[in-house]
């Protein structure tokens, strides 16, 4: 019995929030790695793209909601995403069609992109603020739990709880729903092919007549998809605040890199790396070990091992070690 | 229109726009601008000698900037009662503790052979390690903020003038980027701005948490100032005297003279350092900086030790802000590790130096006021404009008061705006490189 209560607690409290954080995580730094893998720079802009898109999603949200429309069960949030998707590429083609593509005929070096992208975060952060403000929004509607802790514990007599929020089960449903497509498209069908050629080697790509201009906004296209999903499953999970974004950009770049900038597989295993270790490091663990050890050995402190402010050095360090180790990622990534 | 003359309008400008504020708003806002512009000045010569000299990404800057401020604390205030012996001594011994264990992994790592007793090694070191440090750390930590919390719980300062905390946060700020250099500075201009970028969301973390060193997130406030108090002058029969032969209200004239205290002092520490950085800029080093910025293997092809260079101008960058943060602290007179942010203290840096010209000091200088100026000021303006706008709304339109609540928000917009303008209809800067 002890036992079984010692790995629900884990399971409460460890593996199934860092099972949505790491989703969320993978998802954003997947739309790191394809701009790193196509466009070869580290887009700064991300983590704004992201809010741009989630709040798109809260907008459309609230005007759904006033208008009376529901999603049963399920929040309203989620069929506002396709809506939101399609605003959130208009704005990055339109990015990339007046700021990017200058340089991209320029053939301008990778930094100088990275601090044009600077700009772009600047003016997209400005521009959500403005639009929304920088305050917190809830705009997550429907059941809270799938399963409450009250219920768990009816239902199988066990002292310690277990809650699965919904907006935990959408985040992993989706996450998988897009992993799944994004891969399809990558493998199977010819766009997704000419990119993966064009990510390889960009001048044999050309050669053999793919048009890169075409590569690159299909590029866009699904990183403005990536992104917005991620920036809602976040928003819906924790809430919607748009300097938390600009914040997620750390974690999200620790997880493309730990996992090899430009490899989108690596990308979600660095996003599970990541969010694991942020949570491992930062839980108390007294409640675990409580059930786990006898008596006599029970923890007196709460046997965290940072405190939870330090969760940023957590990947930090992560991203620091494989740096020096392993310098082109878990999986090989890029190393120009 | 030769070179001088451009710069000097260019100059001119600003300071006519500084001037321009003072008769149309106050001249207290004036000296504000004046004074942060200088600082601003500081912090992007230092970002300057890092980006336009050796071409390496820091986007930390915000962390030296905050350590500078640390630096104040610890040089200037008064040393809390009693605390060293209830257990400041313990968490000094804790963190050496902390600093042998990574030493001893480090050396343990390059003594043994590679394979798996190396790994187990590596383990149980870091494990006990930091057993030990958490277990030496955490009763002095406790007993060091226990004292009077609501107004100490730290260790306090030495106790030294204020003046000296400058040069202190240079220091400090560059020791702590020594150490990252030692570690970073080897990786491609990427990862090192993702690097960077992480350390100083750290530096700040570790100053917004440990209580003991600076009272985190509930701040130190009442640091010691370099130039009078506008009370005792406003209490001063002499300093009255001289403001109504001058015709001014007292309260006014005091503060006004405070803030010009403060803009010597600081103008006098960003001549130091221009000069400085000028020189360095036509030396020998300079011209040997420029030239691995511009080809790194040919330099090396050349026998210069690239890496220690990059080690040597990212620690005096660094330096550089953080003496411009002790400046900004003092300038406050508390340090809040809260109001850190790196849109602030790191992004708009980059502004300045880009806009400015990167590679050359005088356009960094220029950026930094330019770019400060337009921070402050787009805000009325941006209201202004939002007014002008709306103008033909109906009163209690929502979308007319939506629009003048958000035109506080208008200077990010703006500052991404100026930054894209720049990059490409000028990308070298108002005033390029030689």
């Amino acid at each position: 019995m002890d036992f079984l209560n010692a790995l629900v607690a884990l399971s409460n409290f460890v593996i199934i929030p860092s099972i949505a954080y790491g989703s969320q995580l993978a998802l954003g730094a997947l739309g790191v790695t394809l701009i790193y893998g196509i466009l070869r720079f580290s887009n700064f802009a991300h983590g704004d793209t992201m809010a741009f898109g989630a709040m798109l999603a809260v907008l459309i949200t609230w005007l759904l909601q006033s208008m009376g429309v529901s999603f049963g069960p399920l929040p309203t949030a989620l069929l506002a995403l396709p809506f939101a998707i399609l605003g959130t590429m208009a704005l990055v083609l339109i990015t990339d069609r007046v700021v990017y593509r200058f340089y991209r005929e320029q053939k301008a070096k990778p930094v100088i992109l990275v601090i044009v992208s600077m700009g772009v975060m600047f003016i997209m952060n400005g521009l959500v603020r403005f639009i929304i403000g920088p305050n917190d929004q809830r705009f997550a509607d429907g059941e809270r739990f799938i399963i409450s802790v009250r219920e768990f514990k009816a239902l199988t007599g066990l002292k310690e709880g277990l809650a699965i929020k919904t907006t935990q089960g959408i985040t992993v449903v989706v996450a998988v729903v897009c992993v799944a497509l994004l891969f399809w498209f990558l493998n199977r069908t010819r766009t997704g092919k000419s990119m993966r050629a064009y990510s390889d080697n960009e001048d044999l790509a050309l050669l053999s007549g793919i048009n890169p201009e075409r590569v690159v906004m299909y590029t866009w296209l699904i990183v403005a998809a990536l992104a917005t999903t991620a920036g809602v499953l976040y928003g819906l999970d924790k809430s919607f605040k748009p300097f938390v974004y600009f914040q997620l950009l750390l974690p999200i770049f620790a997880s493309a890199i730990v996992g090899g900038l430009g490899s989108p597989l690596g990308a979600i295993a660095g996003g599970f790396v990541i969010a694991f270790s942020e949570v491992t490091i930062t839980y108390a663990w007294k409640k675990v070990l409580k059930y786990m050890l006898p008596e006599s050995l029970e923890p007196s402190s709460l046997v965290q091992l940072l405190s939870t402010d330090y969760k940023f050095a957590v990947s930090f360090v992560i991203l620091i070690v494989v740096l020096l180790f392993k310098p082109t990622g878990l999986f090989k990534g890029k190393s120009v | 229109m030769s070179e001088t003359t451009k710069n000097t309008a260019l100059f001119g400008l600003v300071f006519g726009l500084i001037i321009l504020t003072g008769f149309m708003q106050s001249w207290n806002v004036a000296l504000f601008i004046l004074n942060m512009g200088l600082i601003s000045a500081i912090m992007s010569l230092g970002v300057n000698l890092q980006w336009g000299f050796a071409g390496l990404f820091n986007v930390g800057v915000m962390g030296f900037v905050a350590l500078g401020g640390l630096a104040v604390v610890l040089t200037s205030a008064a040393p809390v009662e009693g605390a060293w012996s209830a257990g400041g001594w313990r968490i000094v011994i804790a963190l050496l503790a902390g600093a042998g264990t990574i030493v001893g992994t480090v050396m343990v790592r390059q003594r043994m052979a590679k394979g798996r007793a190396r790994n187990i090694a590596t383990i149980v070191i870091l494990v006990v390690g930091f057993v030990l440090y958490r277990g030496i750390l955490d009763p002095g930590v406790n007993a060091v903020e226990a004292i009077n919390p609501a107004l100490q719980g730290n260790l306090g300062g030495l106790n030294l003038p204020v003046l000296l905390a400058w040069p202190m946060g240079g220091l400090l700020a560059a020791g702590v980027a020594w150490l990252i250099g030692k570690t970073a500075l080897g990786l491609r201009s990427d990862y090192l701005a993702i690097a960077t970028l992480g350390i100083a969301e750290i530096i700040i973390a570790v100053m917004k948490n440990e209580d003991w060193l600076a009272r985190g997130v509930k701040n130190m406030v009442g640091l010691e100032r370099p130039v009078p108090y506008e009370i005792d002058l406003q209490n001063s029969s002499a300093f009255i005297n001289r403001t109504e032969g001058l015709g001014m209200d007292v309260a006014t004239a005091s503060s006004l003279f405070v803030k010009l205290n403060y803009s010597v002092l600081f103008a006098i520490v960003l001549v130091i350092i221009f000069v400085m950085a000028q020189l360095a800029l036509k030396s020998p080093w300079g011209r040997m900086m420029r030239a691995i910025r511009d080809n790194e293997v040919a330099a090396e092809a050349m026998g210069k030790d690239v890496t220690n260079r990059h080690l040597q101008i990212f620690v005096l960058g660094s330096a550089v802000c953080g003496i411009a943060g002790a400046m900004m602290t003092t300038l406050d007179g508390q340090l809040t590790p809260g109001t850190y942010q790196p849109l602030r203290y790191t992004f708009l840096i980059w502004v300045m130096v880009i806009v400015g010209g990167s590679g050359n000091n005088l356009g960094a200088v220029l950026g930094g006021f330019l770019i400060w100026f337009l921070w402050v000021q787009v805000e009325p303006m941006g209201l202004w404009l939002m007014e002008v706008i709306t103008s033909g709304m109906a009163e209690d339109s929502g979308l007319r008061k939506h629009l003048i609540d958000s035109a506080a928000h208008m200077r990010l917009l703006t500052m991404g705006v100026i930054l894209l303008l720049v990059l490409r209809f000028s990308p070298r800067g108002l005033i390029p490189e030689k």
